[in-house]
């Protein structure tokens, strides 16, 4: 079992080694440079050489790579410049984790608790009037980009009715305690603060759930249909079993395994889905951060950013393997 | 999709209560006109780059610096011109090298720090003593002042204290940068013991940036209106507080939070939510929509220009003068300027606004004439001229809202003249500005807001670099000598006739590109708001805003 870790483990720093270069290079190939971002109109020749020099840009790629190489194994990734300047860039991402975690939890609760009750309902009440409607709803949630749904939701819940707020994650003073600012509301029982932070997750959430929305209630729909068929349910139902203890002990107990997997993928799509939500409502997450340190070549964020989902995605992919290798013995001899 | 957002709706609809109630709260707090306790918050469309203005060149800094800090020179409220700040007055010698700025007296730091002649002195010596890093991040200083430690191309020679209010800069030599130079954020007066602790100058290069100082991320201090309280980087707030021991007037609002906000449509949106009750640059085609909502929008005086630069060295044909003016005469910028740029926008005849000392009345004009432009081009021999034009995308300036449009309409009317056209396009960050300034582009659109009223820093600007090829011109050499001479004139009238020679010189016989427009840039602020003077410098002084 050992063997089988330490052989993972050796794969995964390889993987790493080879997507460093990759993004090393392609940021490095793209036209212009932190160096015109920095400098903007005023950047002459002269000032530009002397800050590629200082930098350390004038030297050959090779070294730059060596030398990014070495700062990064001791977790230094350099220094932002333009996402929030001055700032080391590691820090910068551990700033803005918390707000992207944050939405994208309250997306997929808000996601699942709509999705599944209604997707259950469309199938109980299969061709009916609800059924219909939640289908063309799903279509539309699919269909409708992002960007255009969060304007919306702002022009009639902030601009027109004054209901909820329209951009950043808070306008109270709070004590910061995690960065989750609706759990440091709770814990510091600063419930105006969390309720305030609630709040400001209310549209931009509406926006980046409507996509797994949409999914889990067609797959939900779907799922139910098909178990609804099943001799068990009508066995259960010529049982006389109420239809509470049907639909939950038959009925989404079984549904629920291809709605769980969906669930999963979803999450992974929710990352994606934050850079345009948050970019939209101002939020200053690692969308947010992503899109800004691309415009504006933040090399040093953009690269802490890439590399720790990476990082994330190879780390969890071998625990996942750890896990069935411990489970099925013949995955480590493979 | 139509259900959930329904439900979501409902219980917020229910939550109303609430938000409602803060939205009350929030304007109770504001008080009535005149000083008060109110909160103004400003939307910023990007992070400040630093708190220490000596190592920023970015406008968002800039607008928070101007709060927080004075400067010895300031400029009157609503133009370009010098008006005393922390100096009271100034005088040069008679060869233009030396500076004696009498201080004003009983001004103190928010430390505590006295500012007098000693504090002053150190903020020079600080400004210039600057390690490779500080070189390279110390823009303005680097731009305008020639070089550090006191080198030999570095305008600045010394600073002595004489007394407790008086100081005495020693120039290399004469510029006409001095004093209006000192009316830059850059060189704001900083508290020395503040710089000290937080060790202002401990810059380094790290990866792709630089690192700030514990002074420039935390403990900005100078003798401004306002003080610097917190950087909120979790929720994207700065956040200043009255400085109730002001030297001057003080702040009419008790706190001024500045959110930032970088979508355009979300600021328009925030304003319009009463989120936030102001922010700059408003999109041209929001105006009317601002207006009609009540919003105060207030349009700045155009002190910016925006040109086509044209570069020889790429294309040979645009050696020829009668080549680069027909390009001027081919040109209806007068239809440009009322099509496609806000009220106020202006036809530019020079390559500086008519508010600058150096402007000309005399200068060659050059109306949109086609059937001329396509007699100067047979005369020249170029009657099939092809050309590359560049222009930048993804992005939009003060001086050039949509480039694309401008590109479009010089386009359109080039290609009645005959001339084939190019389109070359980079984003603005991704090639645009390294190319041009490279001199890579034969034709291309650039532009300038000014820092100061002097002609230098417009021209000095356009030509100094090899983006417009001037080196490749018989007469470039005398034209850089030209430019150099004026900006050492010591007599301010004298240096205003040479410019304006200059100016007409530029117009007729060099005619090195051609300048377009001066278009208005705005800023807009909610209706509660009054008492902002509205700066052709972007230096607005927020202590005078009344939130009502």
């Amino acid at each position: 079992m050992l063997r089988y870790i330490a052989r993972r483990v050796i794969q995964m720093i390889g993987v790493m080694f080879a997507l460093s270069l990759l993004i090393f290079c392609w940021l490095r190939l793209l036209p212009g440079g932190t160096v015109s971002a920095m400098l903007g109109e005023r950047a002459t020749p002269e000032r530009a050489a002397q800050l590629r020099k200082t930098l350390g840009l004038d030297q050959p790629l090779p070294v730059q790579y060596w030398t990014f190489l070495k700062n990064a194994a001791q977790g230094q990734f350099g220094v932002s410049s333009q996402v929030q300047p001055g700032t080391d860039a590691m820090q910068v991402f551990l700033n803005r984790l918390p707000a992207t975690m944050e939405l994208a939890a309250f997306a997929i609760i808000l996601a699942l608790i709509t999705a599944i009750p209604l997707g259950y309902l469309a199938a109980k009440r299969r061709g009916g009037f609800f059924d219909t409607l939640g289908i063309l709803g799903s279509l539309v949630g699919v269909a409708v980009p992002v960007f255009f749904l969060a304007i919306m939701l702002r022009q009639y819940f902030s601009v027109e009715w004054h209901l909820l707020p329209l951009t950043g994650r808070q306008s109270v003073e709070a004590t910061r305690v995690t960065g989750f600012f609706v759990f440091d509301g709770l814990i510091t029982r600063e419930f105006d603060a969390a309720w305030d932070a609630l709040k400001h997750l209310i549209l931009p959430a509406i926006a980046l759930a409507t996509i797994p929305f949409a999914i889990i209630f067609r797959i939900t729909r779907a799922a139910v249909l098909d178990v609804l068929d099943e001799d068990f349910v009508r066995t259960a139902e010529a049982k006389g079993l109420t239809n509470n203890v049907i639909r939950r002990r038959h009925v989404l107990r079984n549904a629920m395994l291809p709605v769980v997997t969906t669930i999963g993928l979803q999450v992974g799509g929710l990352l994606t889905g934050a850079v345009l939500t948050e970019t939209v409502f101002s939020i200053p997450g690692l969308g947010d951060a992503m899109k800004v340190g691309f415009e504006n070549k933040d090399y040093s964020v953009v690269q802490v950013l890439i590399v720790m989902a990476a990082l994330t995605y190879v780390v969890v992919n071998l625990l996942v393997d750890i896990a069935y290798a411990y489970i099925d013995p013949r995955v480590r001899i493979r | 999709m139509t259900t959930a957002l329904a439900v979501v709706g409902s219980a917020a609809l229910v939550l109303s209560g609430c938000a409602e109630s803060k939205r009350e709260s929030t304007d109770n707090t504001s008080g009535a006109a005149g000083a008060s306790n109110a909160t103004m918050t400003f939307a910023a469309a990007g992070a400040p780059s630093t708190f220490d203005p000596f190592y920023a060149s970015d406008g968002e800094t800039f607008r928070i610096s101007r709060q927080i800090f004075d400067t010895l020179v300031a400029f009157k409220p609503g133009t370009a011109d010098m008006e005393p700040g922390l100096a009271t007055s100034w005088t040069p010698s008679a060869d233009g090298k030396t500076w004696t700025f009498k201080l004003r007296t009983g001004v103190k730091f928010t430390d505590g720090t006295p500012f007098n002649a000693d504090a002053a002195c150190k903020n020079f010596e600080r400004m210039d003593k600057q390690n490779d890093a500080g070189q390279s991040a110390a823009g303005y200083w680097a731009d305008n002042m020639g070089g550090f430690n006191k080198s030999k191309d570095d305008l600045y020679q010394g600073c002595t204290a004489k007394g407790d209010d008086t100081i005495e800069l020693k120039l290399l030599r004469p510029t006409s940068k001095f004093p209006a130079l000192l009316g830059l954020p850059s060189w704001s007066m900083q508290s020395p013991t503040a710089m000290d602790k937080g060790k202002a100058n401990d810059v380094k290069a790290q990866g792709d940036g630089i690192t700030q100082s514990e002074y420039a991320s935390k403990m900005p201090t100078g003798t401004g209106a306002f003080k610097f309280e917190k950087y909120d980087v979790q929720n994207k707030t700065i956040t200043l507080v009255r400085n109730d021991n002001y030297w001057g007037d003080k702040a009419k609002i008790g706190k001024l939070v500045f959110k930032i906000i970088s979508d355009g449509t979300s600021r328009k949106q925030a304003l319009l939510a009463g989120e936030v009750d102001g922010y700059d640059l408003p999109s041209p085609v929001d105006w009317p929509s601002l207006k009609s909502a009540g919003m105060n929008l207030e349009v700045r005086p155009a002190f910016n220009i925006l040109y086509l630069g044209l570069n020889p060295s790429k294309t040979p044909a645009l050696k020829d003068v009668r080549v680069r003016q027909a390009l001027a005469y081919g040109i209806n910028r007068e239809q440009f300027v009322k099509t496609q740029l806000p009220e106020g926008a202006e036809v530019a005849t020079q390559w500086y606004p008519k508010t600058v000392d150096g402007f000309s009345d005399s200068v060659e004009k050059y109306p949109y004439d086609p059937n001329k432009a396509r007699d100067l081009l047979k005369q020249a021999g170029q009657s099939n001229l092809t050309i590359d034009f560049w222009y930048p995308s993804e992005v939009s300036r003060p001086y050039m809202p949509d480039p694309l449009k401008v590109y479009q309409a010089i386009k359109s009317d080039w290609e009645k003249i005959g001339i084939k056209v190019n389109a070359v396009t980079k984003p603005w960050n991704g090639g645009y500005l390294d190319g041009t300034k490279a001199g890579q582009a034969p034709a291309f659109l650039l532009g300038w807001t000014g820092d100061y009223n002097t002609p230098d820093n417009f021209i000095a600007n356009f030509f100094s670099n090899k983006s417009m090829g001037i080196e490749a011109y018989p007469w470039g050499a005398d034209f850089r000598k030209n430019m150099s001479d004026n900006d050492s004139i010591v007599d301010p009238a004298k240096r205003t006739a040479a410019y304006k020679t200059l100016s007409d010189k530029i117009m007729k016989e060099y005619m090195p590109g051609v300048p377009i427009s001066h278009s208005p840039p705005a800023i807009v602020f909610g209706k509660n708001i009054s008492g902002i003077v509205a700066s052709p410098l972007t230096a607005e002084d927020f202590a005078t805003a009344v939130k009502k």
